[in-house]
C-alpha cells in the first residue's frame, strides 16, 4: 500500500499499464514487467486471466484464453512476482475476476499478496458491499489497496461510498464499454470527468478504458492522477511479442509530453 | 423469518449462501434500477391483467395437464404430463419471455438481448419482441448457431439479429458472455432478457416469479384430477433452472410435495462430459451468481456436455443449489443414453415427442420408485421438433 500511496502523492501524470499474466507465452510476464520499468512506466496492473472475463473485449479475451491454454495460475503468477519483485519498484497491482480468487481462497489470496510484494487488487465483479461486509478488514489489515471502479453511470453518492472506502486509488472507466472497445475522448465523457472532480474527492483517480496513444494519454492526466492503457499494449505484445526495444519504444512514445 | 420466506429470496438477493449480484460496476446502475422496479411492476394490476391475458390468447395456458394412463400402467404409479411443449413456440421459455418483455416495455426499454443456447430462449425472446415491435438481438454460440440451424432461421424470420458469440468455447456460457458485454456498452436503451433462473439478483427470482405460472396451475389441475389438493411428486428438468423453479414455486413450502430436479449427467458424471453440476457441486461465481458450479482447481470455468443444448450449462440457478442444500429438493442426474430411452419410450407410449431436455426429466420413472397411488406430475417442459435431428441420427430413422 504504501508504494502506491507514495507514488499518488509525489507524482502527477501516472502512466499505468495493463497486461495480461502468462501472454504471450507463459515466462513473458516478469521480461514485459523489466522493461516496462526500463522504459519509465510507473505502475502496472497484471492481468489474472480467466475464462469468462466479461467486462474484456476481444484482445484481452484473446490474451486470457493464451495465457490459460499457456498454463498461467494464480499460483504460477505469485511465484513469478516473488522471484523479480527485489528489482522492481513499481507498484504491482493485479487484475482480475472473483472466482479464480474465491476459489484460490480470498484469505490466502490476500496473505500471498502480502508475501510476494503485490500492493493492489482490482477485482471488477467483488460487489462494493461484500467487499465493505466480509473483506474490507482483511485487505487493510494486509495493507493491500482495493481498487474499485466508478463508470460514467455511478451516481454521485455512490462514488462517495466507495471514495470513503477506498485506499489506493479510484479506477475511472472512461466510458460505457468493455475494455479495447472506443478510441478518442468526447466532450460527453470529459463531461463525466469534471462532474467527478468536482466531487472533492479524497482518493486520487485513475482513467482506464480506451487509453490507447499519447492524445487520449495526454488528454486523460489532465482530468486524473494519470491514465492506464490496457488493450492497446496487449495488442503490441501480440504483434512485438515480449520485445523489451518495442516495449520501449510504446512506453516513450505515449508518455513523450508528460 | 416467515416459512414462506425460507426457499425464497431474501432482501440481499440471496438464497441461503447462494445468489447475490457479483457484477463490475459497469453493470450495477442497470441492476440496481431493475431491482427497484420489478416487484412492482410484477405486481401490478396493469402488468398482472396484460401478462394474463399474453398466456392465455397467444401462449395458449393454460397447458394441460394430462394423465398419462400407458405410462402409469407401465411403473405401476400415476403419472401426470404438464404439458409446457403445448405452448406458442413449442417450450415454457415463452412464459417468461412475454412477462420479461412487458417489464421491459414498463421501464421504457426498447432495445432487447438475449443469450440462447439450443434456440429456444432466442426463439421466445424474438417471438415476443415480434408481438411489441422491439429490436432484437441475440448472441448464440457459433458452435450452437451451427448446431441449431432451424431455430437460427426461425429467430431471423421473426425480424431479430443473431449474433456469433466467437469467444471461448462458443457456447451458451460465451453468448451469456457476449450478451452481459452488449449491456454494459449499451446500459440506457437495453434490457437485458435472460432466459433462465440464472444471473446476478433480481434474475433468477423474476425469472422464477414469471414460470412459476406452471405450479399455479399445476395446483388447480391436480385438485380437479384426484382427491387430493397436492401431487406426490414435481418432477423436472435443470438447465440453469427455470422450468423446474417454475414448476416447484407455489409447492416450496408443501413439503408433502417431493420435488425432484433432474440435471444432464452427458457421458456420466464421472465422465469429463458432463453438465451435472449440483452431483460434481463446486461453489464459485458464474455470471453474476454464487452457485455451484463446474470449475478447474484454478476457479477457470470448464465447458459442460450434454446431448441436450438446453442443458449443458456449467452452472445452475442459486434457488435450486439453495433447495439441494436445505435438502428440500432432491437432485439426480440422466445421462444422454437415458434422455434417448426415455423419449423414445414416452413417443411410444403416449404419442408425445418431448424435447431431449425434457426426457431428461421423464427418465425418472426408471430411476425412482413410486407408490401406486402416488400422483407424479412431470413437466414436459417443450417438445420435441428442435431434435429431430438427434432422434434421426441416434436411433436410425
Ligand atoms: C425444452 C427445454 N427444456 C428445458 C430447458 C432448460 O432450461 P431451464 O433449466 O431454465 O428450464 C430448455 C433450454 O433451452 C429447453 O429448451
Amino acid at each position: 500500500m504504501k508504494r502506491i500511496q507514495k507514488l499518488l502523492q509525489e507524482k502527477k501524470d501516472i502512466f499505468s499499464v495493463y497486461y495480461t499474466a502468462g501472454y504471450p507465452n507463459l515466462d513473458d510476464t516478469m521480461p514485459i514487467l523489466n522493461a516496462l520499468q526500463k522504459a519509465g512506466c510507473d505502475l502496472v496492473e497484471i492481468g489474472m486471466p480467466f475464462s469468462d472475463p466479461l467486462a474484456d473485449g476481444p484482445t484481452i479475451q484473446h490474451s486470457s484464453e493464451q495465457a490459460l491454454e499457456n498454463g498461467m495460475s494464480i499460483n504460477l503468477l505469485f511465484e513469478q512476482i516473488k522471484e523479480l519483485r527485489p528489482s522492481i519498484t513499481m507498484p504491482i497491482v493485479l487484475m482480475g475476476y472473483i472466482n479464480p480468487v474465491f476459489k484460490y481462497g480470498v484469505e490466502a489470496f490476500i496473505s500471498k499478496c502480502q508475501e510476494v510484494g503485490v500492493d493492489g487488487v482490482i477485482l471488477p465483479d467483488l460487489p462494493f458491499d461484500e467487499y465493505h461486509e466480509k473483506y474490507q478488514t482483511l485487505f487493510e489489515e494486509a495493507g493491500i489497496a482495493n481498487t474499485f471502479l466508478i463508470t460514467p453511470q455511478t451516481p454521485n453518492e455512490r462514488i462517495q461510498l466507495i471514495d470513503a472506502n477506498s485506499n489506493g486509488f479510484i479506477y475511472m472507466v472512461s466510458s460505457s464499454a468493455v475494455t479495447g472497445a472506443k478510441s478518442g475522448l468526447s466532450d460527453e465523457q470529459l463531461d463525466y470527468f469534471n462532474r467527478v472532480n468536482s466531487l472533492d474527492l479524497n482518493t486520487p483517480r485513475i482513467i482506464g478504458f480506451g487509453i490507447s496513444n499519447q492524445s487520449t494519454f495526454e488528454t486523460a492526466c489532465q482530468y486524473a492522477s494519470g491514465a492506464i492503457v490496457g488493450s492497446a499494449f496487449v495488442k503490441l505484445l501480440k504483434e512485438k511479442g515480449a520485445d523489451e526495444s518495442a516495449i520501449n519504444d510504446f512506453v516513450k512514445d505515449i508518455k513523450r509530453n508528460n | 423469518m416467515s416459512k414462506k420466506n425460507k426457499y425464497q429470496v431474501d432482501e440481499k438477493g440471496m438464497y441461503g449462501r447462494f445468489g447475490g449480484a457479483f457484477i463490475p460496476e459497469m453493470l450495477y446502475p442497470n441492476i440496481e434500477n431493475l431491482k427497484t422496479v420489478y416487484l412492482d411492476i410484477i405486481n401490478s394490476e396493469a402488468f398482472q391483467n396484460e401478462y394474463k391475458a399474453l398466456l392465455k390468447d397467444y401462449v395458449g395456458r393454460p397447458s394441460p395437464l394430462y394423465y398419462a394412463k400407458r405410462l402409469s400402467e407401465k411403473y405401476n404409479t400415476q403419472v401426470y404430463l404438464k404439458r409446457e411443449d403445448l405452448n406458442h413456440t413449442g417450450a415454457h421459455k415463452i412464459n417468461n419471455t412475454v412477462g420479461q418483455i412487458l417489464i421491459a416495455k414498463h421501464m421504457g426499454k426498447d432495445r432487447i438481448i438475449a443469450e440462447t443456447g439450443a434456440g429456444q430462449h432466442g426463439v421466445a425472446t424474438a417471438t415476443a419482441c415480434a408481438l411489441m415491435g422491439l429490436q432484437c438481438v441475440v448472441y448464440m454460440g457459433e458452435v450452437d448457431i451451427e448446431r441449431q440451424a432451424p431455430n437460427v432461421a426461425r429467430m431471423k424470420m421473426l425480424g431479430a439479429e443473431v449474433v456469433a458469440a466467437k469467444s471461448g468455447s462458443k457456447t451458451l456460457k460465451d453468448a451469456t458472455n457476449e450478451a452481459l458485454r452488449d449491456w454494459i456498452c449499451n446500459p440506457e436503451d437495453t434490457f437485458y432478457l435472460i432466459g433462465s433462473v440464472v444471473g446476478p439478483h433480481p434474475y433468477p427470482d423474476m425469472v422464477a416469479r414469471l414460470q412459476a405460472i406452471i405450479s399455479e396451475e399445476i395446483k388447480w389441475q391436480i385438485k380437479e384430477k384426484t382427491d387430493k389438493d397436492y401431487p406426490d411428486y414435481v418432477i423436472a428438468c435443470v438447465g440453469g433452472g427455470s422450468n423446474a423453479a417454475g414448476s416447484f414455486y407455489h409447492f416450496l413450502d408443501d413439503e408433502r410435495v417431493s420435488l425432484v430436479a433432474v440435471e444432464a449427467s452427458g457421458m456420466g458424471v464421472d465422465s469429463g462430459e458432463t453438465a451435472a453440476t449440483i452431483a460434481l457441486g463446486d461453489l464459485g461465481i458464474i455470471h453474476g451468481s454464487k452457485t455451484f458450479l463446474m470449475q478447474s482447481d484454478d476457479g477457470q470455468i470448464t465447458e459442460p456436455y450434454s446431448i441436450s443444448a438446453g442443458l449443458d450449462y456449467p452452472g445452475i440457478g442459486p434457488q435450486h443449489a439453495h433447495l439441494h442444500d436445505t435438502k428440500r429438493g432432491s437432485f439426480i442426474s440422466a445421462t444422454d443414453a437415458d434422455a434417448l430411452e426415455a423419449a423414445k419410450e414416452l413417443t411410444q407410449l403416449e404419442g408425445i415427442i418431448p424435447a431431449l431436455e425434457s426426457a431428461h426429466a421423464l427418465s425418472a420413472l426408471s430411476k425412482m420408485s413410486f407408490k401406486k397411488d402416488d400422483s407424479v406430475v412431470i413437466t414436459v417442459s417443450g417438445r420435441g421438433d428442435k431434435d429431430m435431428a438427434t432422434y434421426m441420427n441416434r436411433f436410425g430413422f
